[in-house]
């Protein structure tokens, strides 16, 4: 019985983040026994435009708000389960982050600090329910923007399923961005891509390319996320808190608008590969690995 | 008014506010509209543009950091003054740029750079207003007009609004074109119409009559003081997005938006 239990504890697959669903992520990331679920299975709150299509409800439509503490402070944390739909955003699980994220600006103009945390598992809107998806996002972005000034606004995304379409935009609005190995950010997924400029444009299956192209690793080495964690729970929790306690950036990436049109000068689309792109984007590490070399 | 080689984007730029100021292919100029100044900016084709995937009216990287570049000079000439220039979205846009340069480079953040400075915009004061004068497309009208406070249309062919393009939309779904169109006259969000969009609260006026490739005179004058109206109105009102719910068309066709905010804020508090 000894060796079971140590074997249970140890840091194995126990310990993945990305193997969590959406609760228990949120739950993951809440201080110990704070957590406190808004609009939960029981509130029954689902999309009205599935079952208009022949698509099965989930009570939660896909998304869980919680509520709790981090680090001692009020918090609220949005996680998408990507389990549902790939986690693609519809009215009400859309209208959920953006109702939590828009409370969280009440009470920060209030005075009251409340430090927001969305976990991004989607591929963006929900076909099903296209323009109000569409819509709830841009509620979303909108929301965002007015909330990090106050308080910063952290974006975790963990994979499997990553980060795309109109949510993407969401994450890059985002104060900061911890990312897994795991985790891919892009606006177009590699099918959409190869459907719409072909197959010589990308090849969805080059799994490794697109991996080099829009992996979490390489949006960390090129500055476009902000900390590159393991694919354990501790490793996360511990990122986000310290994205807390950095406090708001001194410059929101996408308010970087001269920095980011001069960098777009220096690119080559002929000749740009995901390796050289990482000198113009991120110089203080390209210098870092010269040197490196040079040790 | 009459070349057609210009988009309608940038007829209707020339239309209302005359030359650009900036080059394609983001148009930018600031014009006399209703007694005061307002910024006009529109996305147009640029043949010449160094990224191959975003030579069309599509918001590409460059067309998303040079709209916030745009949004935020408007921002920057009133930051010290009492007066908030009206800043007027001209959107024809089919689509985002789609190729693997601009996925590695950051379209998503480039994109989201121009969200962030016409959100930016509105809560500063600026009445933002949108025009759609063709297709206001996913992830370029969410760049390029969505965080607006006032969105009109005109009610012409070729204008709408959607998530993704209908062939690939009936591809993904499965479905044929015919088949996705009959599905929107059922499921409202679904539809391609503008008239649709209006159901969900989303429009605040379609403005009818108007040839959308050639207006003449009169007709031009008519959405300038549509444009004028919906300023007024977006002053009078909040500076959130909030007024996109508050409509009989949002009561009825976002009644689980509404009630998802309702009892959130209900629960947000434990008791």
């Amino acid at each position: 019985m000894n060796t079971i239990a140590t074997a249970r504890s140890a840091p194995m697959l126990l310990d993945s983040f990305i193997e969590l669903p959406a609760r228990e992520r949120a739950r993951a990331l809440l201080d110990a026994g704070t957590f406190r679920e808004l609009l939960g299975p029981f509130d029954k709150i689902e999309s009205p435009w599935l079952p208009l299509q022949g698509v099965v409800c989930q009570a939660d439509d896909g998304c869980v708000i919680a509520r709790g503490t981090i680090d001692g402070e009020p918090a609220v944390v949005a996680a998408i389960e990507s389990a549902f739909q790939g986690g693609s955003i519809g009215e009400v699980s859309g209208s959920k982050i953006a109702a939590a994220l828009t409370m969280a600006l009440r009470d920060c103009e209030r005075g009251k600090i409340v430090r927001p945390v969305v976990l991004f598992e989607t591929g963006g809107v929900r076909l099903q329910e296209a323009n109000l998806g569409l819509a709830v996002i841009a509620e979303i972005q909108a929301a965002i923007v007015a909330l990090r000034r106050h308080v910063p606004v952290v974006g975790v995304i963990a994979g499997m399923v990553g980060c795309f379409g109109g949510m993407s935009l969401a994450a890059a609005l985002c104060s900061y961005l911890v990312v897994t190995k795991q985790g891919r950010l892009g606006m177009n997924g590699p099918e959409v891509i190869e459907q719409e400029a072909g197959i010589e444009e990308l090849d969805s299956s080059d799994r490794r390319r697109v991996w080099q192209l829009i992996g979490g690793e390489q949006r960390a080495a090129t500055a476009l996320a902000d900390q590159l964690v393991d694919d354990a729970t501790d490793a996360v929790r511990s990122a986000v808190h310290a994205a807390f306690k950095l406090g708001l950036p001194a410059a929101h990436r996408s308010e970087q608008v001269d920095m980011f049109l001069e960098r777009l000068a220096r690119i080559d689309p002929a000749s740009v590969t995901p390796e050289t792109m990482r000198d113009v984007y991120n110089p203080s590490s390209a210098q870092h690995n010269a040197r490196k070399e040079q040790a | 008014m009459s070349d057609t080689s210009l988009s309608r984007g940038a007829r209707w730029f020339h239309a209302l506010a005359g030359e650009p100021s900036s080059k394609a292919p983001v148009w930018s100029s600031d014009a006399s509209l209703g007694g005061e100044t307002a910024r006009f900016i529109a996305v147009v084709p640029d043949p010449d543009n160094r990224f191959a995937r975003a030579t069309d009216n599509v918001v590409g990287l460059e067309q998303g950091w040079q709209l916030a570049r745009a949004v935020r000079e408007a921002i920057a000439l009133d930051e010290t003054s009492g007066t908030r220039r009206p800043i007027v979205a001209i959107v024809d846009v089919k689509s985002q740029a789609y190729g693997y340069r601009e996925e590695m480079l950051g379209i998503h953040l480039a994109c989201a750079a121009a969200v962030d400075a016409y959100a930016t915009a509105r809560d500063a004061g600026h009445p933002v207003i949108a025009l759609i004068v063709g297709p206001a497309m996913s992830g370029a009208f969410l760049a390029h007009g969505y965080q607006a406070n006032r969105i009109v249309a005109l009610d012409a062919p070729g204008t709408m609004v959607h998530a993704m393009g209908k062939e690939a939309a009936a591809r993904v779904t499965r479905r044929t074109v015919e088949a996705l169109d009959a599905l929107g006259e059922t499921i409202v969000p679904m539809s391609y119409s503008m008239t649709s969009f209006a159901k969900l609260g989303l429009l605040d006026q379609l403005i009818e009559n108007v040839d959308a490739d050639a207006p003449d005179a009169a007709q031009i004058e008519r959405v300038r003081q549509v444009l004028v109206g919906q300023i007024r109105s977006a002053r009078e009102g909040q500076r959130d997005l909030s007024h996109r719910l508050e409509s009989a068309a949002a009561r009825k066709n976002r009644a689980a938006s509404i009630e998802v905010r309702r009892r959130l804020a209900e629960q947000w508090d434990a008791v």
